[in-house]
């Protein structure tokens, strides 16, 4: 189960470091349910069970702001009355949905069980109904647990706990294997593909993706996986397939030329690849990129951007705009700074950065229309008041939706930032 | 425990929120945990409202459960009256809230704040997002009605009525407003309040001044009218002007609450205008004539709209049915009149189901039923929330009075095949242009054609999502009887729009009469059968 919502004590002053101030008060983020919405189709034959109330469901399908309808992977156990006043046994009533769900959909191979703040609040084991329902339905379908309550885990953080349920089911990778690199953290298809040529195109062979497209072809883990992370918010993930034996590349995360580059050679390093080749791989796709990016620069070069916490890809995004589209920053949220995972981040943000952790909203408002910034980052609730008060938004729920990792989303990525301030100024022609 | 993969409602303190929402000086504080917030969305993104709910979140989380969250929530109480200073506050738990116990009320009213404390207690886990409203209105408007009343008597003055029930992301309740207010004083009614949309604390007040109300929305607006009819003396409207026929019925029941029923004016001269009227008689409308619809929606909406169906555009109810539970009765009493018995349920995968087996010509329902008829190829309009950013169109487009009758008309109308495009179809189907996939010319070239059993992906709020579904389940294969492949192929030669109606009757027949193999001839049998 993941922690509490971990806040670090205050930063100590470091001269180089970025101030980080850490506060509280109302969040206007998603919980991390909400990572169902993409986990669910990249995870092809999983099924994503939220046992929580109604609550929880109209989330899920409020938040995506999609109605996929065919049958979606996805559902609530939603928790009525019954159950709270012991009438019913949670649990039997929970096997029965359960069956109810596998009879209805043959195709899953793997069920979570997802635990929700209603759940964890009444202290409903879904561990041990997990291991319960694995028994049953053993070999057709495997049960894992995950909560992705909004007391627990903060959108994003929401796919850590779904990995995390799943690194002690991966294989055991034979001793003495040859070196293998697995990718942690959910990427499109596309970006997966390319990155997995780049890569293969260095004589990296055995790459693996976690977490994989189909639930029963696991990557084997063991003392000869080295990993890189995909997404910023893997910390406990992380901290997992460590230990089990494999070990974590620092680097930053592949967003924009500079990540993406320094992502690809903290594996070209582990695996020994040259220089030489590592240029010859890497250049063609680098050139087209900065040239693209090159070109959108001026739309975006000076101008001032200010971050809501969201994602805690935060971080990572201000580094890209400010060093390669020459924005300024403002105040940067991130809803948990892991100083570990950022520290390559960090040290490329440039000096006077200003951090927040946590948040607490009407505050944080305020600072906004101080600071008066050319373009905000911000969640679904925010951005049309924040239009309606003359600031240019763009949606941060859009920055997890897009493919928007390696050198060819580079631009992409930049469009994302350019299209808001560009409409504004074609609709005020 | 029950599997829901869509709800149609939200939990009920969404309704509360709603009603927070509507009003222009009354905020919300929620004991609810990150995550909550999610419902901003609802009216900022879905109803594209410039401004956020007036709502605050406590916000807690795990580790304050062992410690105070009662304290935090008296701090966000006191800092929401500091920064907001509103008229009044409504106070309440969302599901999680509800289960730590934490009594919002009792410490909200311990702060001793100098607004009026209006505590809200809504059942998690038994209620839903209508009801949340509904009682929300209900105890605002009982905290803030002051005791007695001192009307005069009708005659000799103006009459004067309220409109209750409109909330925020309601069906088009924003202009139903401005229709029925501009009808009832077109009347000679004043209208006194309008609550809770853009209502104040002030207006609320003032309720008790009017002679009556008028109900538009009973799911969110009765509880409250009861409660004034027994303690403040005014009746309340039970037509509900939807269609031009329901207008007049509410015109009739209007002036006679008015004092109104001796006026010149007859009830027929009303209509006399109503375009949605004259079209309806019109030729061109002949080929609407029985055409087989379902209607599914919230009671008020689904009630009325098959009443319209029926009535003013001739067509054929084959199912009627609702997921407000609240109002089951109502609908079995309505779904009577058409011999029918009525579908009340919250599983949309139970109307699916029954879509599936009445294969109408067309559906009338939400953003659910939408999909539902996307995916079997049915026409289908939207006439009840739940809604999509699309159900808030820019344009005046009211439901209710004689403009929205007329908005029924064209929204119902389009998406069928128009009376001559239908008969070409039928008699021209070889023609390589009148293929399955072709939508109707009047719905342009750029129209999806039907995607019957494909992918898609629809927007609820209007971003850009790369989610795209696989796996839609097939269409259950026809049972028992099996198909001879010429009659299959003669069944092709049938505009896609009737195949569906057509291979369902002949299944029928066949059963009926134990055939085990179709052939044309049985199609032609049935079709004999069948035939009107």
């Amino acid at each position: 189960m993941s922690p509490v919502i971990p806040i670090l004590p205050e930063a100590s002053a470091c001269a180089s470091s970025p101030a980080v101030h850490t506060e509280r008060g109302q969040r206007e983020v998603f919980c991390g349910l909400t990572g169902i919405i993409w986990l669910h189709r990249k995870i092809q034959d999983a099924f994503f069970l939220v046992v929580g109330s109604r609550t929880c469901a109209h989330l899920i399908q409020s938040a995506a702001g999609v109605m996929i309808f065919a049958e979606p992977r996805f559902g609530t156990a939603i928790i009525d009355e019954r159950d709270l006043a012991g009438l019913a046994d949670a649990n039997e009533e929970l096997d029965k949905v359960v069956h109810k769900l596998l009879t209805r959909r043959p195709d899953i191979r793997t069920l979570f069980l997802v635990g929700s703040c209603p759940s964890e609040v009444i202290k409903l084991d879904l561990s041990r109904a997990a291991e319960r329902l694995s028994r049953v339905h053993n070999p057709a379908v495997r049960v894992l647990n995950y909560s992705g309550s909004g007391i627990e885990t903060t959108f994003t953080q929401g796919e850590d706990a779904c990995l995390q349920a799943m690194v002690p089911v991966l294989p055991s990778l034979a001793p003495q294997s040859p070196k293998r690199l697995l990718v942690v953290g959910t990427l499109a298809d596309i970006v997966e593909d390319q990155l997995r040529r780049l890569l293969n195109d260095m004589g990296i062979e055995r790459v693996d993706f976690f977490p994989p497209r189909n639930s029963t072809h696991l990557p084997d883990i063991g003392a000869d996986t080295v990993f890189l992370l995909a997404q910023p918010f893997l910390a406990d993930t992380s901290v997992a397939l460590i230990a089990r034996g494999a070990q974590r590349l620092p680097a930053p995360f592949p967003l924009g030329v500079e990540g993406t580059t320094a992502w690809l050679q903290a594996a070209a390093s582990a695996f020994g690849v040259s220089a030489q080749v590592f240029e010859q791989v890497t250049q063609a796709p680098k050139q087209r990129a900065m040239a693209a990016l090159a070109r959108q620069r001026p739309q975006l070069e000076g101008k001032k951007i200010f971050f809501f916490p969201d994602s805690q890809l935060e971080i990572p995004l201000a580094r890209f705009l400010h060093r390669e589209l020459g924005m300024t920053l403002g105040e940067i949220g991130t809803p948990y700074l892991h100083r570990k995972l950022m520290a390559e981040e960090l040290a490329w943000l440039p000096e006077g950065s200003r951090i927040t952790e946590g948040q607490h909203v009407e505050n944080q408002l305020d600072r906004c229309h101080a600071e008066a910034p050319d373009l905000v980052v911000c969640g679904l609730g925010l951005a049309n008041p924040l239009e309606a008060q003359g600031l240019a938004t763009k949606w941060a729920i859009e920055l997890v939706f897009t493919p928007i990792q390696g050198y060819e989303q580079a631009p992409d990525l930049a469009e994302l930032f350019c299209r808001p301030l560009r409409r504004r100024i074609k609709l005020a022609a | 425990m029950q599997l829901t993969l869509w709800t149609y409602e939200g939990p009920p303190h969404v309704g509360a929120m709603r009603v927070a929402t509507a009003m222009t000086d009354v905020h919300y504080v929620l004991h609810a945990p990150q995550g909550d917030t999610y419902a901003d969305l609802l009216f900022t993104m879905i109803e594209r409202l410039p401004r956020r709910p007036p709502v605050t979140y406590t916000t807690f989380q795990a580790r304050d459960l062992g410690g105070d969250t009662a304290e935090l929530f008296k701090d966000a109480a006191r800092d929401a009256h500091e920064r907001f200073k509103p008229a009044a506050m409504l106070v309440g738990s969302s599901c999680t809230a509800e289960l730590i116990q934490d009594d919002p009320g009792g410490l909200a009213l311990a702060l001793n704040l100098p607004i009026p404390v209006v505590p809200l207690e809504l059942p998690a886990y038994q209620r839903k997002e209508n009801f949340g409203a509904s009682e929300t209105i209900y105890h605002l408007v009982r905290a803030l009605v002051p005791a007695g009343h001192s009307r005069t008597a009708l005659e000799g003055r103006q009459a004067s009525c309220n409109i209750l029930g409109p909330t925020a992301l309601g069906f088009r309740h924003r202009d139903d407003v401005k229709e029925i207010r501009a009808l009832l004083e077109e009347l000679g009614i004043r209208v006194n309040v309008v609550a809770p949309l853009n209502a104040s604390v002030a207006d609320v007040r003032r309720l008790a001044e009017a002679d009556f109300n008028v109900v538009l929305y009973p799911e969110l607006g009765r509880t409250t009218a009861q409660w004034l009819e027994r303690n403040c003396d005014q009746p309340f409207t039970k037509t509900i002007p939807y269609g031009v026929k329901g207008t007049l019925a509410f015109i009739q029941e209007v002036r006679d609450l008015a004092g109104l029923n001796h006026s010149s004016k007859s009830l027929a001269d009303y209509s006399q205008d109503s375009r949605a009227k004259w079209y309806a008689q019109s030729v061109d409308s002949t080929y609407l004539t029985g055409k087989r619809v379902f209607v599914f929606g919230d009671a008020t909406h689904a009630i009325a709209a098959a009443q319209v169906a029926h009535q003013e555009m001739g067509f054929e109810v084959v199912g009627l049915g609702t997921y407000s539970r609240e109002f089951a009765r109502e609908v079995r009493e309505a779904a009577k009149l058409y011999g029918l018995e009525a579908l009340i349920t919250d599983d949309y995968l139970e109307v699916e189901d029954a879509v599936k087996a009445l294969q109408p010509e067309l559906l009338l329902g939400t953003q659910m039923e939408r999909h539902i008829a996307k995916r079997l190829g049915v026409p289908c309009t939207v006439i009840s929330a739940p809604m999509h950013v699309q159900d808030f169109p820019a344009r005046y487009a009211p439901q209710m009075g004689f403009e929205g009758a007329n908005v029924l008309f064209d929204t119902w109308v389009h998406p069928l095949m128009m009376g001559l495009e239908e008969h070409l179809l039928g008699m021209f189907r070889e023609d390589f242009e009148f293929h399955d996939g072709a939508a109707a010319s009047h719905l342009g070239s750029g129209h999806a054609a039907v995607p019957q059993h494909t992918p898609e992906t629809v927007s609820l709020a209007p971003m850009s999502s790369t989610i795209v579904v696989g796996n839609s389940p097939q269409p259950e294969a026809s049972n028992e009887s099996s198909w001879a492949p010429e009659a299959e192929k003669e069944l092709k030669k049938i505009p896609f729009f009737v195949r569906g109606k057509a291979r369902r009757n002949t299944e029928i027949f066949a059963r009926e009469r134990g055939v085990s193999q179709i052939t044309v001839e049985t199609m032609y049998e049935a079709k004999a059968h069948f035939s009107r």
